[in-house]
């Protein structure tokens, strides 16, 4: 079974909105698209969802305030509760502002790296991870919307072509 | 062009009526001498004279204050149970050998205790006790409108200084809502005004607010003295009129030079208005922190602290800031402001909600450096506030960080009404508490309480700022003309 796609190659932000809004009009599915640099709108256009990166990091951050408290609580207050300098050890309210520098710095550590670490596993990133591009152009000044074909290869060759791209290919993919 | 409704000026009318009328309600029921006050105390005591006792006295680092206030039969019944009880407790506990010694020592000093506490000076004490609280609540009405009428100016303060940056850093976002701001400070000139006059009332010595303003007060001590060359009424008075004409010409000019850039042909007024924004952010800041100083913290006139200034300057900043939203979101839903979209108020309420966290940042920075070094000298100020005021000093921080920080950290919450009009409330609230803490503990001290004074202080401001700020709106067109950012503004999407 056949496996084709199209790549309509851009060479301009601008029309390759215009394409993509185009294309959704006329109920092409698109797989992907391929630019150099962040389209403002793009997801929007493609109709997206929205990110939940944000969500996570905050309950990351919940999860270092706890972890800071607990922390401190088990070290300075029920471990060892030492007399350090009159600093009242009796209960974790009572020492309480000199653990908040900890707390908060616990707390936008855990948010900052675990939504980083979240980024990267959600989009497939690490260090020897094979690039997936596939035109070297898009990486510095063309732009690639993939989009997949059922049996209408004529058809949608044509309507890309109408839609201001400067190239347009069918590809087996494998 | 906005019209005032109705509705609204009413509203403020009976603000206005209601305030003065518990103003004048809080000045007549102050007590006027010391047999008020004893009797005022007498009702409040009984009961629970024992359990307070002991804190109010740690509370105010007088030890002498509240049992010196019990008679002295009640004194020496008390030593001789107390007696008892040690007798019975070494005859258990020690013994035999020791059981004789012990005793006697215990009953000894119980006897040197009786001693101290004589009749004349348990009088004396307690004479000047109650000459203390009088003056705390003599004070009470005083502070109560003192702090409404510096929370109100400043908060216009505060916006102004918002619209000085917002010209200097030519944002292309806010330019919609410059007349906004321009209305809010309207009320800047009253406010002064107002001000000005009370602290002149001051320095008449018709209240005890700033003690140092007393000669008698100032006799005695030798830590005021030495500030006599800064703290003396001439030239604390001076250096307030000099803060309060600059802002107020700063105001002045700008709007002036806003409205003529709406007839001009070129950007000269523009350009005039970016320089004195300019000049006028060096001279806030500069005359922000003394006036901080002068204001709320000559109220303390034994304890200092640096990031005061800043402190100060973060409270009355957001409230300004909450304020533009506020007004901003009902001439809204009035339909006044049709190129205001949710993408205006979304960037307010990040402005909100980044410096509610900044005054919170500050906040804990002044309470924790203090409370981690404990010198005695500083610690007081946060002692008292403590022991005294423990639920508005946390509750503050209740609803100026924790609040807000949980309610507008979503990005959808930053453009509903109702969520920043409660938010709003909320901040608003918080951050006159927080004058409140900052002012009241050592102008009334323990004798505080939000009543009728207080409340009412508040809502005759209230009504002032809202007659003043809505009739101001109506003077000119809610949109300038010709702002080079006009056009940028008005499309503002975020």
């Amino acid at each position: 079974m056949s496996n084709k796609v199209i790549y309509a190659i851009y060479n301009d932000d601008d029309i390759l909105m215009d394409a993509v809004k185009k294309t959704r009009a006329a109920h092409h599915h698109i797989e992907e698209v391929f630019t150099p640099f962040p389209v403002h709108g793009l997801d929007k256009a493609m109709g997206i969802a929205p990110t939940r990166l944000a969500i996570c990091a905050f309950i990351y951050g919940l999860c270092g305030l706890s972890f800071g408290t607990w922390m401190m609580n088990y070290i300075m207050i029920q471990d060892w509760p030492q007399d350090i300098g009159g600093k009242p050890s009796f209960s974790y309210i009572d020492n309480m502002p000199a653990f908040v520098p900890i707390m908060f710095e616990e707390t936008v550590f855990f948010a900052a790296h675990l939504m980083v670490i979240t980024f990267y596993m959600r989009s497939k990133l690490w260090p020897f991870k094979v690039a997936e591009n596939p035109d070297v152009r898009t990486t510095d000044d063309h732009f690639l919307m993939e989009v997949a074909v059922n049996n209408n290869e004529k058809e949608l060759v044509s309507f890309f072509e109408e839609t201001g791209a400067v190239e347009v290919k069918v590809i087996e993919k494998h | 062009m906005y019209t005032f409704s109705s509705k609204l000026k009413t509203f403020s009318f009976i603000l206005m009526i209601l305030g003065i009328l518990g103003i004048g309600y809080g000045f007549l029921t102050a007590p006027k001498n010391i047999e008020e006050v004893e009797k005022i105390l007498a009702a409040d005591s009984h009961g629970e004279h024992h359990s307070a006792s002991n804190s109010e006295s740690i509370a105010h680092g007088e030890n002498t204050h509240e049992t010196s206030h019990e008679s002295i039969e009640e004194a020496e019944s008390k030593a001789v149970v107390e007696t008892k009880v040690a007798l019975d407790s070494t005859k258990t506990d020690s013994t035999k050998v020791h059981e004789e010694a012990v005793v006697e020592t215990v009953s000894k000093t119980a006897h040197k205790e009786l001693k101290v506490v004589s009749a004349e000076e348990a009088q004396k004490e307690h004479e000047e006790h109650l000459e203390h609280v009088l003056h705390q609540l003599q004070n009470k009405p005083w502070a109560a409108f003192y702090v409404a009428c510096i929370f109100f100016m400043l908060v216009s303060l505060g916006v102004l200084a918002f619209y000085a940056i917002q010209q200097v850093a030519q944002a292309g976002w806010s330019p919609v809502l410059f007349r906004v701001m321009q209305g809010i400070t309207a009320y800047l000139p009253v406010g002064s005004v107002i001000f000005f006059v009370f602290l002149i009332l001051c320095g008449l010595h018709l209240n005890h607010l700033f003690i140092w303003l007393d000669p008698e007060m100032v006799a005695h001590d030798k830590i005021i003295q030495n500030k006599a060359g800064y703290l003396n009424f001439p030239f604390w008075i001076i250096r307030a009129a000099i803060f309060l004409i600059g802002w107020n010409l700063y105001r002045y000019f700008s709007r002036k030079n806003c409205l003529a850039q709406d007839e001009s042909n070129d950007n000269s007024f523009y350009k005039k208005n970016f320089n004195i924004s300019a000049m006028f952010l060096v001279f806030f800041i500069v005359t922000e922190s003394i006036m901080s100083w002068d204001w709320i913290m000559s109220i303390d006139p034994h304890w200092f602290s640096t990031l005061f200034g800043w402190y100060v300057f973060a409270s009355f900043f957001v409230s300004g800031i909450t304020t533009i939203c506020m007004v901003t979101l009902y001439l809204k839903s009035k339909g006044y402001l049709e190129n205001v979209n949710t993408s205006h108020i979304h960037d307010i309420a990040k402005f909100m909600f980044g410096i509610s966290v900044f005054w919170t940042y500050l906040w804990f920075s002044q309470f924790m450096l203090i409370w981690y070094a404990n010198i005695p000298e500083e610690v007081t100020y946060f002692v008292t506030r403590i022991e005294m005021y423990n639920l508005p000093f946390f509750g503050a921080v209740v609803m100026n960080f924790v609040f807000p920080i949980l309610i507008l950290i979503n990005t959808d919450f930053k453009r509903i009404t109702w969520v920043l009009v409660m938010a709003g409330t909320v901040i608003l609230l918080g951050h006159y508490i927080d004058f409140f803490n900052m002012i009241m503990p050592s102008s009334v001290g323990d004798q505080w309480f939000i009543g009728v004074s207080e409340i009412s202080s508040v809502l005759f401001f209230l009504g002032l700022f809202i007659y003043v700020v809505f009739s101001a709106l109506t003077k000119v067109p809610l949109l300038p003309k010709r702002n080079p950012y006009i056009e940028e503004s008005k499309h503002f999407h975020y």
